[in-house]
């Protein structure tokens, strides 16, 4: 196990080193530069100010040394001051934000575990029924529900016109004085249509991939055994078929995780919640460079540190991994 | 039973299919098909809900939404075909390599796309967009070229069982170059499944396209797409929900029609994975 482990870590590293170039690529050769927000629009700039504003930033240097300088103070978690008017740290920004995104994202894959093994293990169980016909159908809505569409839908629906449940932000107003009981609750009722929303669209996928997880396990031999030996359709189907047909679902999961946080820029853009996605959009629009990389970089490697943890549980869950 | 029989035996590929045909032939009719000018703007006529006269309404301009979307239609699948024409290249000619190689080749391609799949496209996509301008041209590319990695490893595995067949030993003895056998005879062979990954993608690209131009970074107005129309809709929620509901309402439709469709293609061409 702990080999398994060291060598999984080990393979982090270039992925790692692979993930910090790309993001420096493609922001440094993409033209369009940080200052040109503030020299654009000044009518009275002049070269000198530009030349200095470019020195400022080390726009200056060759690419390679501003790799290599951006990756030392990487290490240090220090991407820079924001180019946008506070002009605080960008690890300091994205360190307050980071955590409600990274709540919301935990709350829908619990939501999207919840409820897709079940529809998946249903449908599998009692193929070609009714009741899987509906569930394929409503799957494949799902996944081609475009889900800015369905959050304007619920907002106007649930919130507006129903007045159900909060549309935008994460507290109400006066929260301050809120007991802890009913500041949880106000802000459960926050975001419920930020987590389910989220949700919908990796549910479908992982119910259709479960379905064909179980379909694949009950045609194995061992089924075959079990029901052989005269054991009940329950034990069998609950006791050998799921456990088998879940290990798989976890890397589906993790899989999951890039797509659950590049969703939250656009979930988090219509709900007003102040998380990572939002400040990304904000720094897209600022051209803010720093504060890009950073958000950029910080996406990865949460992607990276959600699928090694999928891997981990994989290789706990399923001994043949770690041996073979 | 052949691989038609098989397809059109499934009601809902068909569905998929009969979706897919329909929305192609409204996006290249547009201009027969539309009854106005799509920049057409009647400012007697702002915000006009659904009538005879405009089937889905008009817009703050006066504009008439049913036109607008009829010619955002071929926008949204030009953008879904040409991207998903960059990933198949991209990945085909990666996957190949890395197949039939092997070797560091095959470590170096299947690291990148490691290090690709790491990103959440959509951050990566929005830096992009965001730096570059938001053309047409530009959002294809930036779609086409974070798409690739899925159809590389299909390509890949392929490659790596096709490789050790007689035919492909039969090609070596006679004397035939790596590329003439990785193109002409292994290739033709490992397509079907990249069939299959191509028209998913074009439902994703579709999607994605729509998001962009939603988040304002996508198609530029006045160029009409399903999703900035929709935006204009956002504002308006209360008062004029033809604007947000028809788009959206197209979007969920082709969407759903590729999928469907390239679900069916999978099932028809491999029986055995049938749900």
């Amino acid at each position: 196990m702990l080999k398994y482990l060291a060598k999984r870590f080990l393979l982090l590293l270039p992925t790692f080193i692979g993930i910090t170039i790309v993001c420096f690529l493609v922001i440094h050769l993409a033209p369009g530069e940080p200052t040109a927000l503030q020299t654009e629009l000044n009518p009275n700039i002049t070269p000198q100010a530009i030349g200095q504003l470019r020195t400022h930033y080390g726009l200056d240097k060759p690419l390679t040394l501003q790799y290599a300088l951006w990756m030392k103070n990487l290490i240090k978690l220090d991407f820079g001051n924001s180019i946008s008017s506070d002009e605080r740290p960008v690890w300091e920004k994205i360190k307050e934000r980071m955590p409600i995104t990274i709540y919301i994202n935990i709350a829908a894959m619990v939501i999207i575990f919840l409820v897709a093994i079940p529809l998946g293990l249903i449908s599998a169980v009692r193929r070609g029924s009714a009741v899987d016909r509906s569930i394929t159908v409503f799957v494949f809505i799902g996944f081609s529900i475009p889900g800015f569409w369905l959050a304007l839908i619920c907002m106007d629906l649930l919130g507006v016109r129903l007045g159900w449940l909060p549309i935008s932000g994460i507290h109400s107003p006066g929260y301050e004085h809120l007991s802890f009981i009913g500041n949880i609750w106000d802000l459960s009722r926050h975001l419920t249509l930020p987590v389910i929303i989220s949700a919908f669209g990796s549910l479908a996928g992982l119910s259709r991939y479960m379905r064909s997880s179980m379909l694949e396990i009950i045609r194995q031999d061992y089924i075959l055994t079990a029901r052989a030996k005269g054991l009940s359709e329950r034990t069998v189907i609950y006791k050998h078929a799921l456990r088998n047909a879940l290990l798989p679902v976890i890397t589906i999961l993790g899989l999951s995780i890039p797509g659950l946080i590049g969703g939250s820029v656009i979930f988090e853009s219509i709900f007003s919640i102040p998380g990572l996605g939002k400040l990304f959009y904000d720094a897209i629009m600022m051209r803010d460079y720093n504060m890009i990389m950073g958000s950029l970089t910080i996406g990865a490697v949460l992607t990276l540190l959600g699928n090694m943890i999928a891997d981990i549980t994989y290789s706990i869950a399923d001994p043949r991994i770690r041996v073979g | 039973m052949g691989f038609w029989s098989r397809f059109f035996r499934d009601k809902l590929a068909v569905t998929g299919l009969i979706m897919v045909a329909i929305f192609f032939i409204l996006s290249i009719g547009a201009g027969l098909i539309a009854p106005y000018d799509p920049n057409l703007i009647d400012v007697n006529n702002i915000l006009e809900s659904p009538s005879i006269a405009h089937l889905f309404g008009t817009d703050e301009l006066g504009r008439d939404v049913f036109t607008r979307m009829l010619y955002g239609a071929g926008i949204s699948l030009k953008v879904g075909f040409v991207a998903v024409g960059i990933a198949v290249l991209i990945g085909v000619v990666l996957g190949a390599v890395s197949g039939y190689y092997g070797g560091w080749v095959d470590i170096l391609i299947m690291r990148l796309v490691d290090i690709m799949l790491c990103f959440p496209s959509f951050f990566l996509i929005l830096a992009v967009i965001a730096f570059l301008e938001p053309s047409i041209f530009n959002i294809m590319a930036v779609i086409g070229l974070t798409s690739w990695m899925g159809i590389t490893r299909l390509v890949r595995a392929e490659f790596l069982t096709l490789k050790e067949r007689d035919y492909v030993l039969a090609e070596k003895t006679i004397g035939a170059g790596s590329l003439r056998i990785i193109f002409i005879h292994i290739l033709p062979n490992a397509l079907a499944p990249v069939l299959v990954a191509a028209t998913l993608g074009i439902a994703s690209a579709v999607l994605t396209e729509s998001a962009l131009s939603f988040l304002g970074i996508g198609v530029q107005p006045p160029t009409p797409s399903w999703g900035n129309i929709l935006t204009q809709g956002k504002s308006v929620l209360g008062v004029a929900w033809w604007l947000s509901f028809f788009p959206g309402m197209a979007i969920l439709l082709t969407v759903l029609g590729y999928n469907l469709l390239g679900e069916g293609i999978r099932d028809a061409i491999d029986p055995r994975l049938r749900g």
